[in-house]
């Protein structure tokens, strides 16, 4: 019995060893024959690309009116869903109601002492009190939570934008824990129920994964400037942080900035002139 | 062997048939989970974690624990302990089974589990914490199955048994290591990013495990001819004792370095838990009940009069395992999620739903617990007899 067994795996390992070691000379094969397996990888000429892309976000011309509408293009140009959208009962019939509290939200607009809890300060400059100060992912030179990611489904690509697959996302939520910074947000449930009108040029998610902001990396592909750039007035700029000529290192030269809590060694790429 | 799990007195089918409807029950609430997604919980944007990591947690720790009679025995010939060893390791078999579920059950898309191997990440905890406790799991049901085995045909068990035993114990130092590493190397997260997390987690593995080992043995008297022996019982309860105390130890160690050091992001999360913080208080009396019960329980552990009286020892331990429960469960995980990193409360309850699949989770490790003990104890009366 024991040996029978034995022979019966020392078969199927060989035959198993077999098909590894040909499969490669298979692959040469096929591609060699048809030559249609090289897909020609085209890059678009005006797509605007960077060493590290960042951004500048100046506070002093952020209006409450200014963060709204950054707000409403970001999330309505990502298929971002809003649950205070009334959902069509026809199209999505016996739809729960919601839990605000899992809302999803890739930038928005914080008071100074949630975005900087670290610099709390009793006696703080007035003005900062009722500043709208927008938040968004910081896309890290050290970003924790691509480290956290046990699938590669959120990753850095060499641009420095943090970015996720979202078909590849398992939805462990560890990314979540991870990121000091409360960038990121999860689909608890369908989102597509409250999303007023669907952008066909972006991905709608499904449930279970999570989701933040790409820094418009579809637009940036286009040769075009985020949206949260485009509509703020010129209070958001950005640009290529490892180029000394460019618009952003020129604002930085020239302006004190703050980054959200710099002492954890993160590196975010998102300055704030204050 | 499996054949003496089918056969059963009343007793035992009625708790069979009892489990598979809590199962059952569970199965159907998370058929609508699965379909509607994780909305069904209590979890948020901010407490994105919940009951069922919180669970996960404890268990890793009391499959952690069943190697404090292996290391006795194995290491150290403590005879009083031959009875036990298969049953710290089925009992490591069954709390890993429910870790496992309990993974499963908190993924967004649990159909994707796989992309976990698929794309190997080796930077990520998650990536290790798969490897050993499946590894683990692995030891405990090739180790606890050989032996048991062997001492029903009355032979040695094989000799490459030995290897495995000895590497199971840095496997189950090491599952409850890892597990801590998932929170503690998180720069954002002030509660948990200390260096004492993990030989916390140990210490109250030690005081968990072993503890439900001693009220599992009450119930093995109770309902089996087998008796695991009074005085291995005493020695489980020894081990409880110092491992109870070195946790609420830890712990006290975390509250002085949190307070004098004063600093808020630290700070905060304890104060939340134990005092409240801006007027959220919901997990103020769970944390106290925890600490009041591990305390207690440590203080009648380590009188002898109290550990000595066989009424009063299944009910420290039942304290102490319940104290476990809330520390490194609801308040470890809960805890470190409020406030969040931008310092805003959003409190976490568990919904009925995550409840009741909770519950399945556990009436499925304690199937196999049950499986697995009817086989331990029927092949040593019959070795016996």
């Amino acid at each position: 019995m024991m040996k029978k067994s034995r022979r019966s795996f020392l078969k199927v390992a060989g035959i198993a060893a077999i098909g590894l070691g040909a499969s490669p000379a298979m692959n040469f094969a096929s591609s060699d024959s048809d030559g249609t397996a090289l897909a020609v990888k085209g890059k678009n000429e005006q797509a605007l690309t960077a060493h590290r892309w960042g951004m500048v976000i100046d506070t002093n011309k952020i209006t409450e009116e200014i963060a709204e509408k950054i707000t409403e293009i970001c999330h309505k140009t990502h298929n971002v869903p809003d649950f205070k959208h009334e959902v069509d009962a026809e199209k999505y019939p016996k739809t729960r109601s919601v839990n605000h509290k899992q809302e999803i939200k890739w930038i928005w607009k914080e008071e100074f002492h949630y975005a900087f809890p670290e610099k709390e300060d009793e006696y703080l400059t007035e003005k900062f009190h009722d500043l709208p100060f927008l938040v968004t992912c910081n896309h890290c030179k050290n970003a924790p939570c691509v480290q956290a990611c046990p699938t590669q489904a959120t990753f850095k690509r060499e641009d420095g934008i943090v970015i996720m697959d979202f078909h590849r996302c398992i939805g462990c939520r560890f990314c979540m824990a991870a990121c000091p910074y409360g960038s990121r947000s999860f689909n608890f449930r369908d989102p597509r129920p409250f999303i007023a009108e669907t952008i066909p040029d972006f991905p709608t998610r499904s449930k279970g994964v999570v989701e933040k902001c790409n820094l418009c990396a579809e637009q940036l592909a286009k040769g075009e400037l985020p949206h949260c750039a485009q509509v703020s007035e010129g209070a958001i700029v950005v640009g290529d942080l490892e180029d000394p000529e460019s618009d952003i290192r020129a604002l930085l030269k020239e302006h004190f900035t703050i980054r959200r809590n710099e002492s954890l060694g993160t590196e975010p790429s998102v300055y704030y002139i204050v | 062997m499996l054949e003496i799990a089918i056969k059963g007195s009343k007793n035992y089918w009625s708790w069979i048939i009892f489990l598979l409807l809590v199962m059952g029950a569970g199965f159907i609430v998370y058929v609508d989970q699965f379909m509607n997604g994780l909305m069904i919980t209590g979890m948020s944007r901010d407490v994105s974690w919940g009951f069922y990591i919180a669970n996960f947690t404890f268990l890793v720790g009391v499959a952690a624990g069943g190697v404090m009679v292996v290391i006795p025995y194995y290491l150290h010939n403590y005879e009083k302990f031959h009875r036990i060893t298969i049953l710290g390791e089925f009992l490591a078999v069954a709390a890993l089974v429910m870790c496992l579920l309990f993974i499963i059950v908190d993924l967004g898309q649990p159909t994707r589990a796989f992309n976990v191997m698929l794309y190997p990440s080796p930077k990520s905890m998650l990536f290790y914490d798969m490897l050993v406790l499946n590894g683990y799991l692995f030891l405990n049901i090739v180790i606890g199955w050989k032996v048991l085995e062997a001492e029903r045909n009355q032979v040695e068990p094989p000799f490459w048994t030995k290897p495995l035993i000895y590497l199971s114990i840095p496997f189950a130092i090491g599952i409850h290591t890892v597990t801590a590493y998932l929170y503690c190397g998180l720069p954002g997260r002030g509660y948990w990013l200390t260096a004492i997390l993990a030989p916390r987690f140990l210490a109250s593995a030690f005081a968990a495990g072993p503890a439900f080992l001693i009220i599992l043995c009450y119930l093995i008297r109770k309902f089996t001819k087998f008796d695991p022996g009074w005085e291995a019982m005493q020695t489980l309860a020894k081990i409880v004792c110092w491992a109870i105390i070195a946790n609420l130890f830890f712990f006290l160690c975390e509250v002085f370095t949190v307070y004098y050091s004063n600093i808020p992001g630290h700070k905060a999360h304890l104060t939340y838990l134990l005092f409240g913080y801006h007027g959220y208080h919901a997990l103020v009396p769970w944390m106290w009940t925890g600490l009041i019960l591990m305390f207690t329980g440590a203080i009648f552990l380590v009188i002898p009069q109290f550990r000595n009286n066989k009424t009063l020892l299944p009910f420290t331990c039942a304290m102490i395992f319940f104290g476990a429960w809330i520390d490194k469960g609801l308040g470890m995980i809960s805890g470190g999620f409020v406030p969040s990193p931008l310092h805003h409360v959003t409190e976490y309850a568990p919904t009925k739903p995550e409840i009741m699949i909770t519950l399945a989770v556990y009436a499925t490790g304690f199937l196999v617990l049950t499986l697995l003990y009817k086989l331990a104890t029927q092949v040593k009366e019959e070795v016996r007899g």
